[in-house]
């Protein structure tokens, strides 16, 4: 055999390793027995103890003298850093760290081992962290297992063997401080972990569950790589996980050498928080992520995590309840964090540490993300994990409105620390800010519009309307804009949608309903903006002559009158049912306003016959003529005449007369020479129209624009087709907003004629 | 007032009785309502499973109290068993517990660690149920 070369604390280390399996003191161990428990607990494979006894000559000898041991043990050593077992490497690896041994040391052992190894170690003792002998760093570690002062070789207790031994002058002795050195030691002086869970998920290792065993190098590679992030300082205190508590062994959490001293403050004074993760600690449990789940924002299977987490031995009630705690979202998966604050907790409960009832809101996922490296987005679609950073929308986690803890630990520094008492306030916040969540937002409330008692303003729902179909509108819009917000959000939304006219006839209809309504509901009230609803003036008085009979003298009047004032207006409003004599009133007149009135005649003439149906025909055609020559006046008049055409849409002899009266009204601002009839049709027409007048002209300046907005209406008859296409587009459209008007008008007529009634039943008493 | 959950072969995966004492009447009233809710289940041939109603209803009020059931599209059974003289429990409250139930069951069944046939033993159902219960007695 080789002469085999120890240093100083391997010679200690070995010799009372020997001495714990020479329990006959014979001075040479058999073969089977508590060498060959003590090699397994050193975590290797069969076949790597059967090659180290082989190796060191035990096999020769059939026991394992002193010499034997040694080598034994360092090859053991060799065989946990990962290297390959050699002779010739046993002397030339240099400052190879001590084989470790899973031996059954009950954590007291550990701890006193610790603490006696560790005179600094004072607060808690964090469990290894996974780090275990890298085997990159098998020169520089002096992971320092075995517990030397507690040789107690009982290879089956489960308690973790290691215990933190004297470092050597090269591996900083604060254990706590597991930095990575490239060069220097490990500080791995833990104190026995026990339980902790390290990454020690072995894969089907029996024994002691206590993480210790992983550290051989068959544990999984994420642990090495965990842990292994330590910087290079000082070792200074441990981050300690839990309140520093003796009997408690908290993980060991080294802190990066950047936040060293910043770190071991805080963790001294961060213990009140004692589910916070730490960098490192965060770091490894991405890595364990990543071996399950490549991409970290993606979502680790249910299944996956039970194997995972089934390896930390744990009872499952408990892996049960970790889940219940940490699968937030609880969709049966588990995004990065949830991963985390799973692993955190059951590296809590490996240590010892009972789990909390409901988790910690350090533990909780984060809706933001935090921007360093581990702050993958968490695509948790329930909840609304919103990885991105800055993401933070109470919205969409209602359930979840604490998620705003970050685990900031991941590569934020100190700030980190002292934010996390901030965010669990800010949880609060964030709580309330969820309650806030929909909030009564009247504007999205769907507000059924429920229609009120009709008010007797027709003539301003129509105003209303005709604005709304118009464009322009100034305080007729008012009104118009005014209503929505009392209106039902739906109208409301119409009006918002539709007011800029291309839906005017349908925004038209359901105004028309609602806005009758609406305004009569509101016209007492007279609401804010309503400023043409609120005094509703009164509807305009009909001609005592003109009541529902005089609608006929009107219509008659009208149809004698050829080219009347009335008639463009009229006439400027293609009627809501397209007439079929339009076509011959339209050739009627063309572009000549005195030609309406002839057309307004003929329509006129036929509206007593078929005043249910076309009573403005002539007011399309007329209006063809009109919009083309007077914009403005048709826009009046035809305002007008849509009324009128909307009243005759809805076959009301009442609303014939109005149109009549309108007509008139408009009439008597229309420069058409009135014939006699005519002229005495607007006389009378102004008579009843004056009360109209007033009522009228918003309307009617909404008509107008409604028209005015149309192209000129080209003379059907004499332009091509694409013009007479485009002309019986635009009428359609004014067709159906003339229709709607209609309607209201009509209900405004209706109105006016009880009224009316009433007050000729009122007449009499006058007098009295 | 009882809520007892069985599993699809009527194995309780748990029960909750409050108060304690008393149990054993509850535990009898549940166990013969199941046979009203196997009836009332098997008896919607004609329906595909989503057409049925989750949501049983009163399955037969007794002079003492009345019963409850719901099942599931997985043939879980929940009972409610509540006191007649709880009149105060509507419908929709019965229904509304229904829904908790049936949330929070679906809750345990996601945790991979627990194994459908298990009694459930989740803290967080209990309290969830425990919070039912003594809104509801």
């Amino acid at each position: 055999m080789e002469s085999l070369t120890l240093s100083d604390v391997e010679q200690k280390y070995y010799s009372e390793l020997f001495l714990s399996c020479d329990v006959d003191n014979t001075k040479k161990v058999a073969s089977n027995g508590k060498v060959l428990d003590l090699f397994r607990a050193a975590q290797l494979s069969n076949e790597v103890v059967h090659q180290i006894t082989e190796l060191c000559g035990a096999t020769r000898l059939g026991h394992f003298g002193r010499s034997q041991f040694y080598i034994a043990l360092k090859l053991i050593a060799l065989a946990q850093s990962g290297l390959p077992l050699r002779v010739e490497s046993l002397n030339s690896v240099r400052d190879l760290p001590l084989p470790r041994f899973v031996m059954g040391k009950n954590e007291q052992e550990m701890r006193h081992a610790v603490m006696f190894a560790d005179t600094e170690n004072q607060g808690p003792y964090f469990p290894r962290p996974p780090g275990r002998v890298q085997a990159k760093k098998v020169s520089a570690h002096e992971m320092i297992q075995p517990c030397v002062p507690t040789v107690d070789p009982q290879p089956d207790t489960t308690s973790p063997v290691v215990s933190p031994h004297q470092s050597p002058p090269t591996s900083p002795h604060a254990w706590r401080k597991h930095k990575r050195q490239a060069s220097g030691g490990n500080v791995d002086r833990q104190p026995s972990v026990p339980g902790v869970v390290w990454p020690h998920f072995r894969e089907a290792q029996p024994g002691p569950v206590t993480g210790d065993g992983m550290w051989s190098a068959h544990s999984p590679p994420p642990v090495q790589e965990s842990w292994v992030s330590f910087t290079d300082t000082p070792p200074s205190s441990t981050l300690p996980m839990h309140p520093p508590s003796a009997q408690v062994i908290t993980t060991v959490r080294t802190v990066p050498s950047a936040m060293t001293t910043n770190e071991i403050q805080r963790q001294i004074s961060g213990y009140d928080d004692p589910w916070k993760i730490t960098d490192e600690q965060r770091q490894y449990y991405i890595n364990q992520f990543k071996t399950i789940q490549a991409d970290l924002t993606g979502l680790i299977p249910g299944s996956a995590a039970k194997e995972f987490f089934t390896k930390s031995k744990l009872p499952i009630l408990e892996l049960s309840h970790i889940w219940e705690l940490s699968d937030f979202d609880k969709d049966g998966a588990l995004t990065l964090d949830e991963f985390c604050a799973a692993f955190h907790l059951v590296v809590a409960r490996k240590n010892g540490y009972d789990l909390p009832e409901k988790l910690p809101e350090s533990l909780m996922p984060k809706l933001i993300d935090l921007d360093d490296s581990a702050g993958v987005p968490e695509p948790a679609p329930e909840v609304g994990f919103s990885a991105s950073p800055v993401e933070v929308t109470p919205n969409k986690s209602p359930s979840m409105p604490s998620l705003n803890q970050n685990w900031s630990e991941l590569n934020q520094s100190n700030e980190q620390w002292e934010t996390f008492s901030e965010r669990s306030s800010s949880s609060q916040t964030l709580t309330q800010f969820d309650s806030n969540i929909a909030p009564a937002d009247p504007d999205t409330a769907i507000v059924h519009p429920v229609p009120i008692r009709m008010t007797p303003s027709k003539i301003h729902m129509q105003e209303m309307e005709l604005k709304r179909t118009g464009s322009d509108h100034t305080h007729p819009t008012s009104p118009l804009m005014a209503k929505p917000p009392e209106l039902s959000d739906e109208a409301k939304l119409a009006a918002t949608i539709k007011f800029p006219g291309t839906t005017v006839g349908k925004y038209i209809w359901s105004k028309s309903i609602y806005s009758s309504c609406y305004y009569r509901s509101h016209s007492g009230t007279s609401p804010e903006g309503l400023k043409v609803v609120a005094p509703p003036p009164p509807p305009p008085r009909p001609h005592a002559s003109h009541s529902r009979s005089s609608s006929l003298d009107m219509n008659r009047n009208f149809a004698a009158v050829p080219a009347g004032p009335q008639q463009p207006g009229v006439v400027a409003f293609p009627p809501a049912v397209p007439p079929r004599p339009l076509p011959t009133q339209t050739s009627v007149p063309h572009g000549h306003r005195s030609v309406e009135g002839d057309g307004l005649p003929a329509h006129t003439s036929t509206s007593p016959h078929q005043m249910p149906e076309q009573p403005n025909f002539a007011d399309f055609s007329q209006f063809q003529a009109f919009a083309v020559d007077q914009p403005a006046d048709d826009g009046e008049n035809a305002s007008d005449k849509t009324t009128g055409t909307m009243k005759t849409a809805k076959n009301d002899v009442q609303s014939e007369e109005r149109n009549a009266t309108t007509v008139n009204s408009a009439k008597v601002s229309t420069p058409l020479a009135p014939p006699p009839k005519p002229v005495r049709r607007r006389l009378k027409s102004e008579d009843e129209l004056r009360p109209d007048v007033e009522d009228l002209p918003q309307k009617s300046n909404v008509i107008a624009t409604v028209l005015a907005t149309q192209p000129s209406i080209p003379r059907s008859i004499g332009k091509d087709k694409k013009a007479i296409q485009a002309s019986i587009r635009r009428n359609k459209e004014t067709n159906t907003v003339l229709a709607r008007l209609n309607n209201v008008i009509e209900c405004d007529h209706q109105e006016r004629i009880s009224l009316e009634v009433q007050l000729e039943q009122l007449r009499p008493f006058s007098h009295l | 007032a009882e809520i007892c959950i069985t599993s699809m072969d009527n194995y309780p995966l748990y029960i909750r009785s409050i108060p304690t004492q008393g149990e054993l009447k509850f535990h009898y009233t549940v166990h013969t309502s199941l046979d009203v809710v196997e009836e009332k289940i098997s008896g919607v041939g004609k329906a595909l499973a989503d057409q049925r109603e989750l949501y049983l209803g009163l399955l037969y009020p007794t002079e003492d109290y009345k019963v409850y059931g719901y099942v599931t599209n997985s043939k879980v059974k929940f009972v409610i068993v509540v006191d007649s003289s709880n009149t105060s429990l509507r419908d929709n409250e019965i229904r509304s517990m229904f829904r908790k139930l049936h949330n929070s069951f679906t809750d345990v069944m996601c945790n991979p660690f627990y194994n459908p046939g298990d009694p459930i033993q989740s803290k967080a159902f209990d309290s969830i149920v425990s919070t039912m219960m003594v809104q509801a007695c």
